[in-house]
């Protein structure tokens, strides 16, 4: 008898999708409906998702699928920040046309697509969840469909992950191929001696997933789409499939493929070192925001693949703090560039910031918040996900990582203050408007005060992860 | 429980600061009469410690302690008789410099105040943290106001200063940050009185003394890495320098004593030789690089490189005398560099010029400002009667024992500080009157008058009647010098 019970939030979101579906098509003007709908769907499953987190870890389907505290607190992760981007992103949907009932469902779907994937326990399980995600994903990139940028943007995007996910399939196919199972559990078992075929399998699966978080060297894609995307869609990409694929990354490393750790560290420790300094010397010539952004997660994505090629469970506990923060500080950065907006035209260049703070005192200031706390400077919560993640590798003695991370955050630290000198050095231009929705307003305030009194208790969100041992 | 004393002198300004936040900025007396209370209030605090402060005992007081990352890090903080003195230092000045943004601060008044509160808290809390990370957290949190300071209200190049000051000092420490975490793990703590009980493998001592050293010797600031502080001196407004030279600088003069001696003496005593090569360079090279300046705010710039260049001199030669000198010079340059800046403000509000060739003759228009910049100038070539004669004498003293050579080169270090200084005075002071825009210059008004008066009786008082400050810290000091000696010699022992 397979207990239904603990699927119970991707069943909710499947029949919310289904039901949308109908309501758009045979309600007219329903897109507003559809949107809201969507916010409150989002929160009744993370109520849901809340609710079920048991106390043991759950195998459904012939252990095809689990359910622990540790997927549970990445879906309602996903969950959470979800809903905070649609909220967001409420005004800026409206106002560039692209409110059409099809937009709330693609991020549903995409979302379902990420709870299947974190949840895997079988590769192809997981093929299925990456795809839905992926697949949502192309549309929405080029969902401004007028728009040349938004329309290259899908392209690349769907030519380009199309490719990476033919090479994990390959590696998916090799891992059956040398280890007889699809099964995670059954790979860790069968694949106990160490087979070129596996670790070559486990190479073609990295490749795929380093395309997914975009890692360097296989990050090529990441600014044009962030910059093509209409910017609603630029923070889903930012932030979600980050989430859901670096939770990936855990599933296969500290699942599957644990014995061969010797094998994979390399590989993590080259991604993570490539990804943060490559991220940090790329954005200091960028003159739009976007694609700024762009290099500086891919700089972030370094960091957090850092606490994972440690080995240890603090090294996953550090990650997942990190991409919690880095979340936070994405969601409040995307609340900025959703401000900058004159007469419905909304502004993404680095110029667009000059004088900000003269016009709009706070919002400059929540703005500097972030932008220092994205350089990791101390003692605001950027600075303590860097250090927990260095504490986690300077355990394991991995000094050179360690000098060449903290030496890349030099680096980034120029352009982020870059913009803090164009908000607050250099001369004033026009305002901006004032009307922002009441949620957008509240959303840049609390991620900001969070990222700002981080310091005072960082208990709060420590205890979180302190359960997660996969090790 | 006892009444957190340190927490509440920590933690004041900060709430000073946020009260400011919501203060209308048009109500310009009301935003200075607020953030020049509570520094005043946070100066009759630390006063106050420092009277129930038991100056027989070496031991920190007023410690508290808390558990603030679970297993991990505990916030503690208490105060011994050498951080005492930094901590009065640090709330004497600020008040000047408050007190001193009635004239050199036009526009965003409300944001520089709670900018220099701001940095009060962060500033004090690194004189007081007893624990690695928490020191790190405060002596890094200081590049984000400072950064501002320099960069919105600074002079012409202020960005390209702004950008040096930060970019040279997050560099710089972000090694110290990876020895603090290899402390945790090699020695399973961070709190720092633990450490000096544990001792810390010789062996991992070298590096970890550089790591820190690359922190202290951007900041403090040694030759070669001493370029940023002329710029950032230059651009900032007078407050914004007051504060560097006074109380920023200090912080890696004091991270020398408290962390890379106290934690590695072994590698200190490895590392003398190297030292006071470069210290004797910062003391000769940059004597001379002032004597060249056509900059008021440059050449003093300089001279502070070179005064902090007796302060490393002082505190590496390891002897009674050579380590208090250090710490003396410390607040004796606090306080006469911070004069030096505030005397500079005073004529650059009036002239707007910071060239020496645009004054002369100073004399015949200002007489009680050309009185106070005697006081001050002797004050910082080390007349005896001065604090600064103080410091340098025992310094120079300290380094006799150790070695005559490094002594009597350090000493033509005095020399040419006095001819810089003096010769900076008759170029500023004396001479004819050419400059016609001098002769409709105003003398000191009552608030400038008082900042200087305040700061030249302290130097001479404290120049004559040094007891306050060396009853302090002596015990402290003594304490220092002997758990370094008995650190080396169990080593020797051991290498035996």
């Amino acid at each position: 008898m397979i207990n239904l019970f603990y699927i119970s939030t991707e069943i909710f979101l499947s029949l919310s999708i289904l039901i949308l579906l109908l309501i758009g098509v045979f309600k007219n003007k329903s897109e507003l409906f559809i949107y809201n709908f969507t916010c409150i769907i989002l929160l009744v499953g993370l109520a849901i998702n809340i609710n079920l987190n048991p106390q043991f870890p759950i195998d459904l389907f012939n252990n095809s699928y689990k359910i622990d505290y540790f997927t549970t607190l990445i879906k309602s992760v996903i969950l959470i920040s979800a809903f905070l981007v649609m909220l967001c992103s409420l005004n800026y949907v409206k106002q560039n046309d692209i409110l059409k009932i099809e937009y709330p469902i693609l991020i549903l779907s995409s979302i379902l697509g990420m709870l299947v994937m974190v949840s895997s326990n079988d590769l192809i399980v997981f093929y299925v969840g990456l795809e839905l995600q992926s697949l949502a994903l192309y549309v929405l990139a080029a969902f401004k469909k007028d728009n040349i940028l938004s329309s290259e943007s899908g392209l690349k995007y769907f030519i380009l992950s199309a490719l990476s996910s033919g090479l994990l399939l390959y590696g998916c196919s090799l891992i059956y191929g040398f280890s007889s199972s699809t099964n995670f559990d059954l790979i860790y078992q069968n694949s106990e001696s160490i087979e070129y075929g596996i670790i070559f399998g486990i190479v073609f699966i990295l490749v795929g997933l380093a395309f997914k978080i975009t890692a360097v060297p296989f990050h090529m894609w990441a600014p044009d789409v962030y910059d093509g995307s209409p910017t609603s869609v630029t923070v889903i990409f930012a932030i979600l499939p980050k989430i859901a694929a670096l939770t990936v990354f855990i599933n296969f490393l500290y699942g599957p493929f644990l014995e061969m750790f010797d094998q994979w560290q390399a590989i993590i420790i080259f991604l993570s070192i490539g990804s943060m300094v490559f991220g940090a010397v790329a954005a200091i010539g960028q003159k739009k925001l976007k694609r700024l952004i762009a290099y500086s997660s891919i700089s972030h994505m370094g960091f957090a693949l850092a606490g994972l090629s440690v080995g240890t469970n603090e090294g996953i506990q550090n990650s997942i703090i990190y991409l919690i923060i880095y979340l936070i500080m994405n969601i409040a950065f995307f609340c900025c560039l959703f401000m900058l907006k004159r007469e419905n035209q909304y502004f993404d260049k680095v110029e667009d910031l000059s004088g900000l703070s003269k016009n709009h005192p706070l919002l400059s200031l929540s703005l500097m918040i972030i932008l220092f706390s994205l350089a990791g400077i101390p003692p605001l919560a950027g600075f303590f996900a860097k250090f927990y993640i260095f504490t986690a590798v300077i355990e394991q003695s991995m000094y050179f990582l360690a000098i060449v991370g903290l030496l890349s955050t030099v680096i980034a630290a120029f352009y982020y203050i870059r913009l803090i000198k164009v908000m607050y050095f250099d001369e004033q231009k026009e305002k901006y408007d004032l009307n922002h929705s009441i949620g957008l307003k509240m959303i840049l305030v609390i991620s900001s005060t969070i990222i700002l009194i981080y310091f005072v208790n960082p208990n709060i969100i420590n205890n979180f992860v302190l359960d997660i041992t996969l090790i | 429980m006892n009444f957190p004393i340190i927490s509440s002198l920590i933690l004041l300004p900060s709430i000073g600061a946020l009260f400011l936040f919501f203060i209308n900025s048009k109500n310009i007396n009301g935003i200075k009469y607020v953030s020049l209370f509570v520094s005043i209030i946070n100066f009759l605090i630390s006063i106050y410690l420092w009277l129930i402060f038991d100056q027989s005992s070496y031991e920190f007081q007023f410690v508290e302690s808390r558990v603030w990352i679970k297993d991990f890090i505990n916030y503690k903080v208490g105060v011994d008789g050498i951080s005492i003195l930094f901590i009065i230092l640090t709330t004497f000045i600020t008040p000047l410099c408050i007190l001193s943004v009635n004239s050199s601060i036009k526009n965003r008044l409300k944001e520089f105040l709670i900018a220099i509160l701001l940095m009060e808290t962060l500033m004090i809390g690194v004189f007081c943290s007893l624990d690695l990370v928490i020191f790190y957290l405060f002596f890094e949190g200081g590049l984000i106001p400072m950064f501002l300071i320099i960069g919105i209200w600074g002079g012409e190049r202020r960005v390209y200063s702004a950008f040096k000051f930060f970019l040279f000092t997050l560099l710089g420490s972000v090694l110290m940050l990876i020895a603090v975490i290899s402390i945790y793990w090699i020695a399973g703590t961070t709190d720092v009185e633990e450490l000096y009980k544990l001792g810390i493998d010789p062996k991992y001592q070298n590096l970890l003394w550089l790591a820190f050293f690359s922190s202290f010797a951007v900041k403090t600031p040694m030759w070669p890495v001493h370029t940023w502080l002329p710029d950032a001196h230059v651009e900032a407004p007078t407050a914004g320098s007051v504060l560097l030279a006074a109380i920023l600088l200090k912080m890696a003069g004091y991270g020398f004593i408290r962390f890379s001696i106290g934690l590695f003496p072994v590698a200190s005593e490895y590392f003398v030789p190297f030292i006071f090569v470069i210290s004797l360079i910062a003391i000769i090279y940059t004597s001379l690089v002032a004597l060249m300046q056509d900059d008021m705010k440059k050449l003093i710039a300089y001279s502070s490189v070179a005064h902090m260049g007796f302060v490393t001199l002082g505190l590496f030669t390891f002897t009674q005398q050579g380590v208090e000198g250090g710490i003396f010079q410390m607040i004796s340059h606090g306080i006469v560099s911070a004069a030096l800046f505030f005397s500079v403000g005073v004529v650059y509000d009036r002239t707007h010029s910071r060239r020496i060739n645009d004054y002369g003759g100073l004399v015949n228009v200002m007489p009680k400002y050309s009185i106070l910049l005697m006081v001050f100038t002797l004050g910082s070539l080390g007349l005896p009667g001065t604090t600064g004669f103080i410091g340098e004498f025992l310094i120079l003293m300290g380094t006799f024992k150790k070695s005559f050579l490094v002594a009597a080169i350090a000493s033509l270090g005095v020399i040419l500080g006095a001819a810089y200084m003096l010769w900076l005075y008759k170029r500023v002071v004396f001479g004819e009157l050419t400059n016609q825009k001098l002769l409709k210059i105003i003398d000191l008004n009552k608030v400038e008058l008082s900042i200087l008066t305040l700061l030249a009786l302290s130097i001479i008082f404290f120049g004559f009647y040094p007891d306050p400050f060396s009853n302090t810290y002596s015990v402290s000091v003594e304490n220092f010098i002997n758990e370094y000696n008995d650190k080396l010699n169990n080593f020797n022992l051991q290498n035996q």
